[in-house]
């Protein structure tokens, strides 16, 4: 079952690319984003998000890569480290081998977002913003949320389907 | 003109790909049956080398190199835009290229 506006966040700590573990921190505004290595979904949308994190340092941005490696090796650790350092990118990206956590969450998608206000409630649920094609975007759906939770605003919109390649669970 | 469209339902952006290559298509004054075809299993992806969903052939000729590394799966497939940016499908220009190509073999 997927966590819906209104849900308490899920707390986990998972090993991150850059060695150190990470997980959610009190009191912080977490954005937990279903992520992956070789979805063009989540390649389209990969600048974006790391604009986003890099345009709001009050918002831990947490990429949470679940799929299965041995089917998908190029979700693998090792290249999800590659990744992250090819992109620079600006947030935590950590490796739920498990996909303990991505269950918890009830992921589906990658990308897909869990917007999580600093009590640890969510907030907005869903996609980055409406369209994967940057020239197409017309609702920047995880800025807007962001925006309004930082006026102590509800997010206008707190749901939206998410749009991606499907998690690879294990089978 | 022959055209071969193999998608796998566990991806979204098939029916934008369809859009698209039926617009090229108009586009063209080109009209072909598009010949869809539904890869279920691991095994009917490797069989097909098929380098994720869509994948999209006109006389057998992908409208896209597949990237060398491409994994042979069931996986949404990674297209570049005439800008280079990554994409789910294929960009209108791929698509009008690849038919103008095919008009002229």
């Amino acid at each position: 079952m997927t966590l819906q506006p209104g849900s308490a966040l899920v707390p986990f700590s998972l090993p991150g690319v850059d060695g150190a573990d990470h997980g959610p921190r009190e009191g912080r505004l977490t954005a937990v984003v279903m992520w992956c290595n070789h979805c063009p979904y989540v390649q389209a949308w990969e600048d974006r998000l790391c604009a986003i994190a890099r345009d709001h340092p009050q918002l831990d941005v947490i990429a949470v890569a679940a799929n299965d490696a041995e089917r998908y090796p190029q979700d693998g650790f090792a290249a999800m480290r590659e990744r992250a350092l090819a992109k620079d990118y600006p947030f935590a990206y950590v490796h739920d081998a498990s996909q303990e956590v991505a269950r918890a969450y009830g992921g589906e998608r990658t990308p897909e977002v869990f917007l999580f206000d600093e009590s640890g409630t969510l907030r907005y649920h869903g996609a980055i913003d409406d369209s994967h094609d940057p020239a197409g975007v017309t609702r920047q759906h995880l800025r807007d949320a962001v925006a309004a939770l930082a006026r102590g605003e509800a997010p206008e919109v707190a749901t939206t389907p998410p749009v991606g390649c499907s998690i690879k669970w294990r089978v | 003109m022959q055209i071969d469209f193999l998608y796998w339902d566990g991806c979204p952006s098939h029916p934008e790909a369809m859009a698209r290559l039926e617009a090229a298509l108009a586009r063209a004054g080109v009209d072909a049956q598009v010949r869809r075809r539904q890869v279920l299993s691991d095994d009917e992806a490797r069989a097909l080398q098929f380098p994720g969903s869509p994948t999209i052939l006109i006389d057998g000729i992908d409208v896209q190199d597949a990237p060398v590394d491409a994994p042979v799966a069931l996986t949404c497939r990674l297209y570049r835009t005439s800008d280079g940016l990554p994409s789910p499908v294929p960009d209108p220009a791929t698509l009008d290229r690849a038919i103008q190509e095919a008009l002229a073999r």
